[in-house]
């Protein structure tokens, strides 16, 4: 069973591979299919070639953490201060290592990065024994990265600028050792923050206006909707107070939860909350895909609630589902015979009415008298087909497991060159995915800031339109910080207690 | 302030003995009494027994947890599983109610506590045998506790001392509303409701059974079972992994080591059911990709349909990819022949993105990459009716399971007339059969049909044997029977089984 299969060591020491034939693997955005996941099957990967030498490690001219061009009148090394400005054509790619290499440099947010894995300002082992996997330039897949600190991730970045990175676990102990361990089961996923992933795929069989790898802003709404439900579920029903949501770079969103309880929770629990918030049951053949017991539980009930209007905006009027013979399907989903049949003739003699307008069509024909079943019967499918068009499609095998890696915010997608930014879940309404910055357009940012005459340093990030987006994240790890500190103080203070005597 | 240490032991009351002697020093054995029918097995049983009870016990446990675990296996629903256990419970381990004012009330109990030990013993060696164990004990529990008496069962849980908080009267009054559409209660009936945290109750709040509020599940005193179930497999399972960690040191000699390994071998895993003798069928030469088309028409239904929606689609999704490719492997195809076979299924998809995206996994089923272990043991063992029927249901797109559960009826019918099967009363049959969740029943009933003519033939003239006509529990059995049935006379009847046993 692939989803058992606990994360294996990568191969190359059982068959000395060389690194030409590491398989590469998913590279092109396009192709990115949601059912495979990376956790389950061992990728293999090219580990050998990617031996960082101590040297380059720990070379002790570090950069700054935040690369700034502002004039340094004391530097001596004119050429450090501030890195050439790279070209930016129409024709370089969103993973072109100069760009990369500069994103990396002078955008990426690593110090708030750190504070958010880590809990903590000191360097500790939430940190240290976090896994990292990187996607090389050239595809291939590098698993069970670890770093101790900040600068030391962000080295490693720049020097093998991977297309994209993933987080995983932390483990009990540094992933780095895990082959030097003695016993193999000293290595094991101890906590990662539960997670979900959100992808438009998932909408295919009722979204309209686009298909596959696009997106447009009508169908983002799908993603408008799952949030607003998901969130506030974890919030009211599970206590969680520290979610993040992540735009996934292309059709997507991405949740962490960050609570310390969320953290630690096994398997089973977050199965258990993944089926909980999952409602839409069965392939293409099961027919009816939502099938709840009544009354509606209060979570469903909420969320009814919160989707209904979407409904006749996001659905009727903008999806348009039930044109010409797609109604079919609609008919499929309704319970009553004769209801059905009275439909369907007077939808056989206009096809084009519009899906509002069918919608519409179920009561004014019950009404009419031409229904078998009772009216609540009726209403009952009616909230089912809400639910169905509208409740969130949560890739739920991302959520159940704790060894699951996952994209990291920030990263840009390589397909669109989009920066995987923060949502506010807030407003989450007034989120456009297709004005999120891509990386190519926050260089040329940079490039082009004006100075004011102020001589207050700031951070490359200040100067682009990333500068919302990472405030947002600093000010999100620095309540976390906060919380996860009372609670440490709150343990030590017990714990305190207990030795006086 | 000088605090008392609750946890130390009064030093009048310690036992005096000095550490270096304590190991010559007599235990002091002593007689448990058993107030409760049930038992958290808790305490470990010190008094001593004959060797021979000791293996009686143990094996008359292992009969009824083997028969529990065989229900499961059959999608027997709860209240069959308990009908049908009833008769092998008070066989092998009665154990009754104090009000049935037994005189061997003590000794049932002693008994049942005993063997529970015992086993625990035999199976704390391995994470899989652990695993299993403690999901049979578990349900075994669930199942004594559902038909204990009820005062009785209200005494053994006060006095378990579970932390559970009631909900207060006000509380009650602010969430009526609620907690009534949330465990589907009725408005007007009065209960009792205690408040946890969910961690406690994952099970319910998986089924959306409970009410949440900010972390706290609010659990109906109907739900209680859960929760005491929940609490016994939690300690049962931190049990099991002191007991794995002290086995190495047992102090033993070599009477108990014998019965202990002997025991646990006779578990043996159902998932065994798959041997690799299945693969080698008398008359069939080693399928290719190109072949499949051909023999497709003898796999069951749930492996026509990835055929059929793998043909339709020129694509499969990744769980269909997985079963579909465990079973290709199982009726013998060669790993060359399956890449074969997936690269050309994909008709749509380029070559660079079949090799970095597809290929990897196929050589992974079948233990070509990947770590050590997944190796050594040859990649995955083809899917069983078990596993397919105990999945979660596939989601939107997806087209993995089995059809006769994972279909509505009408979808379901469809399939099956595009499978040939016309014949009306047999889908009115199917159609019961799956309303009740019969789905292997169902299967196995359309593999009788279209095989009608040669099974009464074999029959007939005797050449299998009525095991070889068993039913059919994996998608392998299934293709390999229908391919030896539809070539009979082909200097393979009679070799169901070619040799080896195939299941359990």
């Amino acid at each position: 069973m692939p989803h058992s299969v606990s994360p294996e060591p990568t191969p190359h020491e059982d068959s000395p591979m060389p690194q030409a034939d590491a398989v590469p693997i998913k590279t092109e955005p396009d192709t990115q299919t949601p059912d495979i996941d990376m956790s389950d099957a061992p990728i293999p990967t090219n580990a050998e070639s990617t031996k960082v030498n101590l040297d380059d490690l720990f070379d002790d001219d570090s950069d700054p953490e935040f690369g700034s061009s502002i004039p340094q009148v004391k530097s001596e090394e004119p050429s450090q201060r501030s890195p050439s400005p790279i070209k930016i054509s129409s024709k370089s790619s969103f993973s072109d290592p100069e760009i990369m290499r500069t994103f990396y440099q002078r955008l990426f947010p690593f110090r708030y990065l750190f504070q958010w894995l880590n809990h903590s300002l000191v360097p500790a082992n939430d940190f240290a024994h976090r896994e990292f996997a990187f996607t090389l330039p050239n595809d291939a897949y590098l698993r069970y990265q670890s770093f101790a600190t900040a600068d030391l991730l962000r080295k490693q970045c720049i020097q093998l600028l991977p297309s994209r990175f993933e987080i995983g676990p932390v483990y009990s102990a540094n992933p780095r050792d895990r082959k030097s361990l003695r016993k193999a089961s000293a290595f094991r996923p101890l906590t990662k923050e539960l997670v979900f992933d959100i992808d438009m795929t998932d909408y295919d069989d009722i979204r309209t206006c686009c298909t596959g790898a696009s997106i447009c802003h009508r169908c983002w709404a799908f993603i408008t909707m799952a949030i607003k439900v998901v969130d506030v579920a974890l919030r009211e029903d599970f206590g969680f107070k520290h979610i993040m949501w992540v735009y996934s770079g292309r059709r997507g969103a991405h949740a962490w939860v960050c609570d310390k309880r969320a953290r630690d929770m096994d398997d089973s629990k977050r199965r258990a909350v993944a089926g909980y918030l999952e409602l839409l049951k069965g392939g293409d053949q099961s027919g009816k895909k939502v099938n709840v017991r009544r009354p509606l539980h209060p979570h469903l009930d909420r969320s009814l609630n919160i989707l209904k209007d979407h409904f006749q905006t996001t659905i009727l009027a903008e999806q348009d589902p039930w044109a010409e013979e797609k109604a079919a399907h609609l008919l499929q989903l309704l319970p009553d015979h004769t209801l059905r049949a009275a439909l369907q003739k007077k939808w056989d003699s206009s096809p084009s009415r519009p899906s509002p307008a069918k919608w519409a069509d179920i009561d004014a024909l019950a009404k009419s008298g031409s229904i078998s079943k009772s009216a609540k019967d009726l209403l009952e499918a009616k909230q089912d087909i809400v639910l169905e068009y509208t409740y969130p499609r949560l890739d739920s095998e991302v959520s159940k497991k704790l060894n699951h890696l996952l994209k990291s915010p920030f990263v840009v997608h390589p397909g669109t060159g989009r920066v995987c930014v923060p949502i506010d879940p807030r407003k989450v309404e007034e989120f456009d995915p297709l004005s999120v910055p891509t990386v190519t357009q926050l260089l040329t940012e940079i490039d082009e800031f004006e100075w004011d005459d102020s001589d207050k340093k700031i951070a490359d990030w200040e100067k682009t339109s990333l500068k919302p987006f990472v405030e947002f994240f600093r000010g999100f790890v620095a309540g976390l910080l906060k919380d996860e500190k009372s609670g440490v103080k709150r343990e030590r203070e017990e714990s305190g207690e207990a030795m006086e005597f | 302030m000088i605090r008392h240490d609750y946890s130390r032991v009064d030093p009048k009351r310690r036992a005096n003995i000095d550490h270096k002697k304590r190991q010559f020093a007599n235990p002091e054995f002593k007689q448990q009494n058993y107030e409760h029918r049930l038992n958290y097995y808790i305490l470990p049983p010190t008094a001593e027994i004959t060797l021979e009870e000791f293996e009686t016990w143990a094996i008359n446990r292992l009969k009824v947890l083997s028969e529990l675990e065989a229900c499961s296996f059959r999608n027997r629903t709860p209240e069959e599983t308990a009908e049908y256990m009833t008769s092998i419970l008070n066989k092998y381990m009665p154990l009754r109610s104090n009000s049935s004012r037994s005189q061997s009330l003590q000794e049932e109990r002693k008994k049942d506590h005993y063997s529970h030990f015992i086993l625990r013993l035999a199976f704390s060696a391995t994470e899989d045998l652990r695993r299993r164990f403690s999901r049979l004990e578990t349900m075994l529990f669930r199942l004594r506790f559902k038909d204990d008496d009820l005062r009785e069962r209200k005494e053994f849980i006060s006095n378990l001392n579970l932390e559970w908080e009631e909900v207060g009267e006000s509380e009650k009054r602010e969430f009526a509303t609620e907690l009534a559409a949330a465990s589907g209660i009725k408005k007007g009936d009065e209960q009792e409701w205690f408040k946890v945290d969910w961690e406690r109750v994952p099970e319910l709040v998986e089924q959306r059974k409970v009410l949440l509020k900010r972390g706290k599940a609010y659990v109906p005193q109907r739900e209680q079972m859960s929760l005491v179930v929940a609490e016994f497999t939690k300690r049962l399972d931190e049990a099991l992994e002191l007991t794995a960690r002290a086995l190495p040191r047992l102090d033993e000699d070599d009477r108990l080591a014998p019965i202990l390994a002997h025991l646990s071998q006779s578990f043996t895993s159902p998932d065994a059911a798959y041997s690799s003798s299945d693969a080698s069928i008398d008359g069939l030469s080693a399928p290719t990709a190109n072949s499949i088309d051909t023999l497709s028409k003898h796999f069951p239904l749930c492996m026509q349909n990835l055929h059929m929606t793998l043909r339709a689609n020129s694509h499969l999704k990744h769980f269909g990819r997985l079963q579909y490719t465990l079973f290709l492997k199982g009726i013998g195809l060669s790993l060359d022949e399956c890449i074969n076979f997936w690269r050309r299924s994909f008709k749509l998809m380029t070559d660079e993105k079949f090799q970095k995206e597809y290929k990897y996994n196929i050589r992974h089923a079948y233990g070509d990459v990947g770590g050590d272990a997944n190796r050594r043991g040859r990649g995955y063992t083809p899917y069983s009716c078990q596993k397919l029927l105990t999945e979660p249901l596939p989601g939107t797109g997806q087209s993995h399971g089995c059809p006769y559960r994972t279909f509505t009826q009408d979808n379901l019918v469809a399939l099956l007339q595009r499978t040939g099967i016309n014949d009306r009363d047999l889908l009115k049959t199917v159609r019961e059969d799956v309303s009740k969740q019969r789905y292997h029943v169902a299967c196995n009933r359309v593999f009788e049909h279209a095989h009608k003519r040669e099974i009464k033939k074999v029959k007939d003239d005797g050449s299998w044997s009525a095991t070889d006509l068993d039913t059919i529990l994996h998608p392998n059995t299934y293709f390999k029977r229908s391919w030896l049935l539809k070539h009979l006379g082909e200097g393979n009847a009679g070799m169901a089984n070619g040799g080896d046993k195939m299941e359990e």
